[in-house]
Order: C-alpha cells, then sequence, then structure tokens
C-alpha cells in the first residue's frame, strides 16, 4: 500500500474546495480564518490518517467544523449594539436577523442537519453515500435533509437573482 | 419574475480563491505551520546551470538536494515516506541554502555554511559524505581514494554507490569524486551536469 502523499499536494487539490465550504458558511471574510484553521489542525492530524482515506470529505468535515466554530465565536464576541444572541439547546448558533441578500447568513442560520447536507452536497459536491458516512446516516436521510434545506433556503433567502 | 440562479446554483457557484489570494493563504499556512512545529519538511525549487533544483530541508537542516533527472515529484513523495508526510512549499527556511548555491554557481562562493541534516544517510554511506566534504573546491578524487580515505579501500564499488545516493549533492561534493581512469563517471544530476560543475570550479 503507498503511504501518504506530502501535505502539499493535499492542499492544493482541496484547497479550493475547503475556501468554498468556509465562504459558504461564513462569507468571504472570516473564511480565510477558517480555512487557515482547517489546514492546520488537518496537517496536525495528517500522519495518522489512513492512506486510503476519503481526503476530500475528512477536509470538508474539519472545515465544516472550524466554520462552526466560527460562527460561535462571532456569537459570542462583544457587539457594540444588539444584544447576545441566544444559542439554541444542541449548541448551535442561530444568527438574528441575517443580513439581507447574504447567501452565507441564510446557510448559517438553517437548522444543522439541513445546513450540514446542503454544504457537503451542493458546495462541496460530495455524493450522498459519502455525506451519509461522514454524518453518520443513510444516504436517503443525507438526501432528504440536503431537499428540505435547499426548499429552507428558497424561501428564506431572497437573493436568486432574476 | 422567473429565476434563472437557484439556490443550488448560486452554492455550487461560490467562488473558489483566485490564484494570487490561494498563494498568500499557502505562505501564510507554511508559517502557522513553522510556528506551531508541524512543518517537518519544507522545500523549494531553485533554478541553475544543472537544471531545476529542489532543495528540501527539516528543522535540523538542509535534508535533500535532487536534480530534475530524479524527478522531483518521486523526491517528494519518497520524503514524505521516510521522514514525514507534513511536507509543505516553503521559501523562507530554504532561503540561505538557496542563496548559497546561488553564489556557489556565480562563483562567488567555494565552501558551504549550511546546517545540514544527514537523516538519509547511515553508517558507511554517511562516512563517505563525511568525507566528501573534505575534498577542496577544484580538487578531484578517485573512488579508490575516498574507499581508501575513510579505511574501506577494499569498498570502491561501495564508495561509489554512497556518491550515488548521496541525499545532499552539489553541498557534499560527490562530483568531485572520478574514476580511476580518468573519466568522470556517474553522477545524479547526469554526467553533463558532473562535467559542467567540474569545468566551473577548474575555471575558477
Amino acid at each position: 500500500m503507498a503511504g501518504l502523499r506530502p501535505f502539499e499536494d493535499v492542499l492544493s487539490e482541496q484547497g479550493a474546495v475547503v475556501m468554498r465550504v468556509c465562504r459558504a458558511l461564513l462569507g468571504p471574510t472570516d473564511a480565510e480564518d477558517a480555512w487557515a484553521d482547517t489546514f492546520l489542525a488537518a496537517l496536525r492530524a495528517y500522519p495518522s490518517l489512513r492512506p486510503d482515506s476519503n481526503v476530500r470529505g475528512w477536509l470538508v468535515t474539519i472545515a465544516y467544523r472550524k466554520s462552526i466554530d466560527h460562527l460561535r465565536a462571532n456569537a459570542r464576541a462583544p457587539r457594540p449594539t444588539g444584544e447576545v444572541p441566544d444559542l439554541v439547546a444542541d449548541g448551535e448558533f442561530q444568527p438574528d436577523d441575517p443580513p439581507d441578500g447574504e447567501l452565507w447568513a441564510a446557510v448559517a442560520s438553517l437548522p444543522p442537519k439541513q445546513r450540514s447536507a446542503v454544504v457537503y452536497r451542493y458546495v462541496a459536491g460530495l455524493p450522498y453515500s459519502d455525506i451519509a458516512a461522514l454524518a453518520g446516516t443513510t444516504a436517503a436521510a443525507a438526501r432528504r435533509s440536503a431537499a428540505d434545506g435547499i426548499a429552507n433556503l428558497r424561501k428564506h433567502y431572497r437573493g436568486e437573482t432574476p | 419574475m422567473p429565476t434563472t440562479t437557484t439556490i443550488d446554483q448560486l452554492l455550487a457557484g461560490i467562488p473558489a480563491p483566485d490564484p494570487e489570494t490561494a498563494a498568500r493563504l499557502q505562505a501564510t499556512l507554511a508559517r502557522r505551520a513553522d510556528v506551531d512545529g508541524l512543518l517537518d519538511v519544507s522545500y523549494r525549487t531553485l533554478d541553475s546551470p544543472v537544471g531545476p533544483l529542489l532543495l528540501a530541508a527539516t528543522p535540523a537542516g538542509l535534508v535533500r538536494v535532487a536534480f530534475a533527472r530524479e524527478g522531483h515529484d518521486a523526491v517528494l513523495t519518497s520524503l514524505a515516506e521516510s521522514i514525514s508526510p507534513r511536507i509543505l512549499r516553503d521559501q523562507r527556511r530554504l532561503d540561505d541554502p538557496a542563496r548559497q548555491l546561488d553564489e556557489y554557481f556565480a562563483r562567488k562562493r567555494r565552501r558551504f555554511d549550511l546546517r545540514l541534516d544527514f537523516q538519509l544517510a547511515h553508517g558507511f554511506r554517511r562516512d563517505v559524505l563525511a568525507h566528501l566534504g573534505d575534498i577542496p573546491y577544484g580538487a578531484t578524487e578517485t573512488y579508490a581514494g575516498v574507499a581508501a580515505a575513510i579505511g574501506k579501500p577494499g569498498a570502491v564499488r561501495a564508495a561509489g554507490t554512497a556518491c550515488a545516493r548521496n541525499p545532499l549533492p552539489l553541498v557534499v561534493p560527490c562530483h568531485r569524486v572520478v574514476r580511476s581512469d580518468g573519466t568522470i563517471g556517474q553522477y545524479g544530476g547526469g554526467a553533463e551536469a558532473k562535467r559542467t560543475l567540474l569545468d566551473m570550479e577548474a575555471a575558477a
């Protein structure tokens, strides 16, 4: 069995998809921090990754978690005006009053299952079988969550352009 | 009003970083990885009169110099297996080796003053490399001479193999070892590159 490839190869092949995942959840500015956090964490863990692993799925999962970390950190950061946003019971951030027309705010405010399915499927382009494996669910359930998420976005996000 | 761009298309169309941004992000990542002790091998390439060179370094020092004909990708793959897969392109750790090699090719430097990591050579091979550093700029020695110098006069062929597998060519001057019959012998960078280096040193 061949060993792990140089991490630089992984970075150059997967850097773009990781950035798109971070941008989908955070917008262009905060995405760069989440991107760097993702690859730093991945580099740390890389030597113990099994060489036959689904590297894209692995990185997309880390990128998703790091982006959610940033959403939570942003939610905790002191704001000059409004009140501190509530964190719901499972700890997922629900942005208060998402800025109109900002796709990432609409994506970030989806319920967690729908949000991860939408990001994994429509942003990262992972097949449902991979998403099911990553999320510990079935492909059918992942497909349903992604469809519900898209329907939800369609209802709440008015940025679709004519 | 009909919509022609749907949500799923918007999601699929979220842009990837442009090449300039990607390069900036990569450089920042390499720096942070180095600070966090996660950059086990840094590498860069360097243009030279003997073709593009791959330079690779660990925190201990320069660990590998490779010629284009060795296949830089293949060399990096083997470094991933023999040292660590935590490998990133990174200029900073290789600034000094690159500068000294440039000076060498410009005939402004006769000795390298670099930290070297000999972890890719062990035992006999390492003894040979240690001796090669004593062959002065512009001089040559035979494979038999090298074998004798390290106290193994019978190991001429093994001395040749040790030179051929030198992980740090140019910096550890295996190009200064030639055959007893006066022909220049094999070289990792090709016989032509060896000739170029010997001519350059002789002319200086």
